[in-house]
């Protein structure tokens, strides 16, 4: 039951390790290493497979988006149904990101800070939303708040929306969202121990000094590096919001979800520009992902699992 | 504590448990009416093998990235490092729309396949390109840190026993990379599974040929048909919770190993 790390969290860290890690191809090292011609044969295979699923779709975006020129690029976008797409989008990371901030911050507190009976299935329960499909995601909402669903009766005579409307976005959202903060925090503020905590509170720090002064500063990068990723999840869910959202336009559709609608009316232009926002977006997130990543101090990336007791802060 | 544990029950847990109480409201003769349906089994015989196929493609190819990412320097490697987690942060719709643009018969890339008769986009292919497609960073993210942990004097040694570079990759770098190749694997097969954004514009969504099972979900909700479609989901979350367990297992059988 050691396997605290978690699934996409743990690849998302580990994934710049080679930022730190020194050189391994020396330049003396000839018996370990390949031919010149295999190299290039190897780097070009990788190319080519990137390329056929990478690169090549990333440079369409913009060229599908520009097709019919920078003014209908720009019209597409100023259209009402868009912008109106671009605050709901907005509106929801800004709900769900604080929230899922808190959440996250509990949770590592919580799981690295105490020991109880359950922790374990608690750390898995993080996982969750790794595992389940996003249309599930956003059906199991359906099936509690739908007109059918269990509070279906008691939320129609009272006239609240959830489903169909924007609660429900909001909720499948943060449903998809909530393991991305938690997960970073969680190693980070393992290994960096409690020994410095314990210093400020002997030094007559209260509870929220310390909190403030000392643990949240040794988890910044890590917990600004969870906050990016969770932002452009929540900013960018499509499969688990569009189960909840109705697909009513100018009022539930995020951009994804616009993106769609705009595809299937065959408006591919104006489609492919709203969807070039989200892939600069991406591109943003991506930037800061692997220059937030190198700042990270990852005291616990060499040991698997630093042993509870005798941690050293890094 | 308490607070943890309240929001995970509100956000997660309680709706959860509405799709096993709806599923044992319905009776089990329905259940199984609507789980073995032909266009049902049709959808899990595609959902279970285009992941497959994905993730194997991955595998591969994954393994062939990650071993020039780490072993080797070349022009833009950074930036390639990068972009190999575009399908995170990538929505689903957009990944979608745009494979759909490239691999279909008038795209970049569909051109130049359709003289060869093959066609990518509405035919199971395309489903299977999507689900590379989401499913490419895992091994290759799963790889990158043990190649870089990797010490060089296992390969040395190896070299001075008279190995070539082929039988050392074989006999002592394989045998290191092939927890967390497995896991990899696991991890996109299981995103693959259950992705629905991406493959929903590619597939074309034909009953029995290119319809897969968050697609059929998604139609029986939108049929208000909500009985099946939970049938459904619980049948499709059972089986992403085997595989949640799976991971879990290889994982801890990497780590063991990744210690050693």
């Amino acid at each position: 039951m050691q396997s605290d790390e978690g699934k996409i969290g743990r690849l998302m860290r580990e994934n710049f390790a080679w930022a730190t890690a020194p050189d391994p191809a020396g330049s003396v090292r000839r018996a370990t290493t390949e031919p010149p011609w295999a190299q290039v044969l190897l780097v070009g295979g990788a190319i080519a497979f990137l390329g056929l699923f990478l690169f090549v779709p990333l440079l369409a975006v913009f060229e599908e988006a520009l097709r019919n020129g920078v003014g209908a690029y720009a019209a597409a976008i100023a259209q009402p149904e868009a912008r109106s797409a671009i605050k709901l989008t907005l509106l929801t990371a800004a709900v769900v990101v604080p929230l899922n901030l808190v959440f996250g911050l509990a949770a590592a507190w919580l799981i690295t800070r105490f020991e109880f009976r359950g922790k374990n299935l608690l750390t898995t329960l993080i996982d969750l939303p790794f595992a389940v499909s996003p249309v599930i995601a956003g059906m199991i909402y359906v099936l509690m708040f739908g007109s059918q669903g269990w509070f279906g009766g008691w939320l129609g005579a009272h006239h609240i929306r959830i489903i169909f409307a924007v609660p429900g976005i909001i909720l499948a959202t943060t449903f998809v969202t909530f393991p991305f903060i938690a997960r970073e925090l969680i190693p980070l503020m393992e290994a960096a121990g409690t020994d410095e905590e314990e210093a400020a509170l002997t030094l007559g720090a209260s509870g929220w000094q310390m909190f403030f002064r000392v643990t949240l500063p040794n988890v910044k990068w890590g917990l600004l590096y969870g906050l990016v990723i969770c932002n452009a999840r929540a900013m960018g869910e499509f499969g688990a919001v569009s189960v909840v959202s109705g697909h009513i336009r100018g009022l539930t559709n995020t951009m994804p979800l616009y993106v769609e609608i705009l595809y299937n009316d065959y408006q591919f232009a104006a489609s492919f520009a709203v969807a070039s926002l989200l892939t600069l977006l991406a591109l943003l997130t991506l930037a800061a992902k692997s220059v937030l990543g190198r700042r990270v101090a990852r005291p616990s990336s060499q040991q698997p699992r630093p042993e509870r007791s005798g941690k050293l802060a890094a | 504590m308490g607070y943890t544990i309240v929001y995970l029950s509100l956000i997660a847990l309680i709706p959860l448990s509405t799709l096993v109480l709806k599923t044992t409201g319905m009776g089990w003769e329905r259940f199984w009416q609507v789980v073995a349906s032909p266009r049902v089994i049709a959808t899990y015989r595609l959902s279970i093998g285009a992941s497959l196929a994905g993730a194997l493609l991955n595998s591969v190819f994954g393994m062939l990235v990650a071993w020039t990412l780490v072993r080797y320097r070349f022009f833009g490697r950074a930036i390639v490092d990068a972009l190999v987690d575009l399908p995170f942060a990538l929505p689903t719709s957009v990944a979608g729309i745009t494979l759909t643009a490239v691999y279909s018969t008038n795209g970049w890339i569909g051109r130049l396949l359709a003289p060869a008769g093959i066609k990518v986009a509405f035919t199971p292919l395309g489903v299977i390109v999507a689900l590379t497609f989401v499913g490419l960073p895992f091994v290759v993210r799963t790889i990158q840190p043990v190649l870089q942990e990797l010490e060089p004097e296992l390969e040395e040694a190896a070299a001075t026993l008279g190995a070539s570079r082929l039988q050392t990759f074989r006999r002592v770098i394989g045998p290191v990379l092939l927890p967390a190749l497995l896991t990899g694997f696991a991890l996109a097969f299981a995103r693959a599974l259950g992705e629905y954004g991406s493959v929903v514009f590619i597939s074309g969504n034909m009953p029995m040929r290119t319809e897969v099972v968050p697609l059929l979900i998604m139609t029986e909700l939108e049929q208000f048909d909500y009985q099946a479609a939970t049938a459904i989901a619980l049948v499709m979350l059972l089986m992403s919770f085997g595989m949640l367990f799976l991971i879990n297992l290889l994982q801890r059988w990497s780590a063991g190993r990744h210690a050693v």
